[in-house]
């Protein structure tokens, strides 16, 4: 007999005076966590209070308030078949456990981004940073992954631009959707320039890079003609041969083939730009496919060893809790204040509007139930941030004064270590010249002075960590494992996200000439890849040219179209909740919509308006020009030419940021408009929801089941077995 | 207790290996095949190798399927 339902029984009060007692204890561990970050001043603290904080923070986040979400707000309903059910074809629609989706998506959408923002953002200090990684994630970040995932499993797994044209209309989608193909480009060439930053000048790395090339076309011959299907046995093979190649990367370093291997910065973009033209135009399974499980297989295991390595050596903090660039604004690394520029630096592991795309599309064809969007969409994103914070930790343990040798660009810090030494010192973070030199022979670089970009900082963060359990003579190692393993999936994303940007191109050149939509049509693919090749290339190319430092100049115009891509997806989860009768609840992404849309305008406004010529494009861009009519080289430009290069850079990043932000008031306004004529007379809109239709599987909720939902699978198991 | 613990550490690998199979899509070919037989145990089915071919050069043809995120 069940007697779980009886309200007093003994047995159901002993159980919630247990679940009490734990919540109690998890919330007073987050407590402490964040009361030791916060109070802790001119000490340095151990990173076990940044892991205990997010730790007690997610878990707080995904018992409640996800909850929350998922049965008040959303009231997501487990006996209505979800896409993967009704439209189950065996291939992309199928219902899938829930466990191995969870795998799927996280690996779908943690990438380089959450390695790279955090890192870039430490120059503010740790706590800025943690502080917004972990209540971005909660109230914003995860949340938009699973509302957005929810809509679009209502949808039959409608992507975010279907979404928005079907909901919004013509005007909003269009808008959208070309926002999303400039943040695409965006995206693409500042990812190639944390690859040029990281392996330029070295030619360890670049061997042990180049090398993936070869592996992978075997991989995918393996694959292809050899043992059709088996996926694990190459991946194994092929992680091996990896680690091979990432292991003679030190021999070649050190034979006469070094200086083959050793590129400069402007030869590694014609090599990157080549590279994504070929790989976008060779069928998928040549280089894309066995390319993305080599990453998935690498991201996955790094992230773990990465996971142990924190938990296990709890490394202490060295950078400050908060430095002096946070109030200034004149921070080397990026320009501006913490308010807003901390927020769009960080974009991936707090809220990221790239997962919209993955939340919608693919993973909603797979979900087996309705009440999953809880484990598979905001735990996801717990779980990325969860990267993030990984990130930090590894940007702060190492010496802040090398943290700012290396992500300062040359033009400030100089190209010899007594000069950088000098600078940094200037600014208040010790570091001798040996020391900024020592720190590159641990490594087996050449040098480590304006490493920007990212890759280089974690990489050394992760070698200290890691050498801490494996001991100082593998640190070099270590390095270029981290390296390799950021720009492994990098290079993957070059290749995808050119494919993705192509298709959009056919697409929408496709209503001007028609031929173009065809997308086998040989010519069309060779000349949209070509064209999608050569935007991102620009930007690339201006990047690792650019006098005041490409990262430096192009970051924040990536931070900000990426997070007005998280304003197009939460507009559109907004203007749902609001159509399908949940206007109390709008705020639920409502107020993450409206922080978004502050943050970002106002990065976006002060990137185009602001007074101060390291903040404001227009105002950089002023002052070059008055020199060069004049006749002047201000530094950091050493020629004239390099004057003419600031002054088209600016105007370029300045009329880019300024159009991505009409864009998305575009976007914004034309779905108020919606929402507000929905409010006067619902009668009028029209919401294109799939119909009800009852479901037939039986599937937990949770990671694990609960009792109720263990006995509903065995009668099922019963009754299936009666009935066949 | 030996037999125990056996049974133990062979329900362990057997989970890993499932866990595996499917996160890497090694089992797609299976469920596809039983996909088709279930609605008709007499339905013409693909090899593996064009059922493979087929599923990589779905992706040629719509580059989001699968597409990951920075």
């Amino acid at each position: 007999m069940r007697i779980a339902n009886a309200q007093n029984s003994p047995r159901t009060s002993r159980a919630r005076a247990r679940t009490v007692i734990v919540w109690t204890i998890v919330a007073l561990v987050g407590a402490i966590g964040w009361g030791v970050l916060a109070l802790a001043r001119g000490e340095e603290v151990s990173a076990a209070w940044m892991v205990a904080a997010a730790l007690g923070s997610y878990a707080i986040g995904y018992r409640f308030y996800a909850r929350f979400i998922q049965y008040r707000v959303l009231k997501a309903d487990r006996t209505r078949a979800t896409p993967a059910e009704r439209l189950n074809n065996g291939i992309d629609f199928h219902p899938t456990d829930r466990r191995v989706l969870l795998g799927h998506h996280f690996a779908a959408i943690a990438g380089a981004g959450p390695l790279v923002g955090p890192v870039l953002a430490a120059q503010m200090g740790y706590l800025p940073g943690t502080i917004w990684i972990v209540a971005g994630v909660i109230f914003a970040g995860a949340v938009q992954d699973m509302v957005v995932l929810f809509f679009s499993t209502r949808r039959d797994g409608r992507s975010l631009g279907q979404m928005a044209r079907e909901e919004i209309g013509p005007v909003g989608g269009a808008a959208a959707l070309l926002a999303a193909f400039a943040i695409m480009i965006i995206l693409l060439g500042v990812l190639a320039l944390v690859i040029v930053n990281a392996l330029a000048e070295s030619p360890w790395g670049t061997f042990s890079i180049a090398m993936t090339i070869p592996i992978a076309l075997f991989m995918g011959f393996y694959l292809r003609v050899l043992r059709p299907g088996r996926v694990s046995e190459v991946s194994l093979i092929g992680v091996a041969l990896l680690l091979f190649a990432l292991v003679s990367g030190r021999w070649v370093a050190q034979s006469s083939w070094a200086d083959a291997f050793t590129l400069a910065p402007s030869t590694l973009v014609i090599w990157l730009v080549a590279y994504g033209f070929v790989a976008s135009i060779l069928p998928v399974w040549m280089l894309l496919a066995p390319r993305d499980y080599l990453s998935t297989f690498m991201k996955i295991g790094t992230i773990l060893l990465l996971a142990a390595g924190v938990v296990v050596t709890l490394p202490t903090l060295r950078m400050p809790a908060v430095t002096d660039f946070a109030t200034r604004g004149d921070g080397p690394v990026f320009a501006g204040s913490l308010f807003p520029f901390v927020f769009i630096t960080i974009a991936c592991g707090a809220l990221s509007g790239f997962h919209a795309l993955i939340s919608s599309g693919t993973t909603p064809k797979m979900i087996q139930k309705e009440t999953q969007v809880r484990l598979i969409g905001y735990g996801s994103m717990l779980m990325e941030s969860s990267v993030a914070v990984m990130a930090l930790v590894a940007a702060s343990v190492i010496d802040p004064g090398l943290y700012f040798a290396m992500n300062a660009p040359a033009g400030v810090i100089g190209d010899t270590v007594q000069n950088a030494s000098q600078v940094v010192t200037g600014w208040g973070y010790q570091i001798s010249p040996e020391d900024l030199a020592a720190a590159a022979r641990q490594v087996e670089e050449s040098s480590l002075l304006s490493r920007t970009g990212g890759a280089p900082t974690l990489a050394v963060g992760v070698s200290e960590i890691f050498a801490q359990v494996t001991g100082d003579g593998m640190r070099a190692f270590w390095y270029h494992f981290a390296i390799m393993f950021e720009a492994l999936f990098i290079l993957t994303a070059l290749d995808a996200g050119t494919r993705v940007g192509r298709f959009m191109l056919q697409d929408t050149l496709g209503n001007v000439y028609r031929p173009l939509k065809n997308v086998s049509w040989k010519p069309g693919l060779v000349l949209t890849s070509g064209i999608v090749c050569g935007l991102w290339g620009y930007f690339l190319w201006v990047g690792v040219h650019e006098p005041l430092g490409g990262i430096n100049q192009l970051f924040p115009v990536f931070g900000i179209s990426n997070q007005l891509l998280a304003a197009v997806a939460l507009t559109v989860c907004t203007t749902l909740l609001v159509k399908s009768g949940r206007l109390k609840w709008a705020w639920i992404t409502g107020v993450p919509l409206a922080w978004d849309a502050t943050v970002t305008l106002t990065a976006s406004w002060q990137k185009v308006f602001s007074d101060d010529p390291r903040v404001g494009f227009f105002k950089q861009r002023e002052i070059y020009q008055d020199a060069i009519d004049r006749g002047e080289v201000i530094a950091p430009a050493k020629t004239m030419d390099d004057m003419h290069t600031v002054v088209t850079n600016s105007t370029v990043d300045g009329v880019l940021t300024a159009v991505l932000a009409l864009l998305i008031v575009v976007v914004i306004a034309d779905a108020a408009r919606v929402c507000v004529r929905h409010v006067r007379r619902p009668a009028l809109s029209t919401l294109s929801e799939a119909r009800y239709v009852k479901s037939k599987l039986v599937a937990p909720a949770g990671l694990f089941p609960t009792g109720e939902e263990r006995e509903e699978a065995e009668r099922d198991a019963v009754g299936a077995g009666q009935g066949g | 207790m030996r037999s125990a613990l056996v049974r133990a550490v062979r329900r362990t690998a057997e989970g890993v290996r499932w866990y595996v199979r499917e996160l890497t899509g090694e089992s797609a070919y299976d469920r596809y095949v039983e996909h088709l037989r279930a609605h008709d145990p007499d339905a013409p089915v693909p090899s593996r190798r064009e059922f493979e071919r087929m599923r990589t050069d779905r992706q040629d043809a719509d580059p989001r399927q699968g597409f990951r995120c920075c």
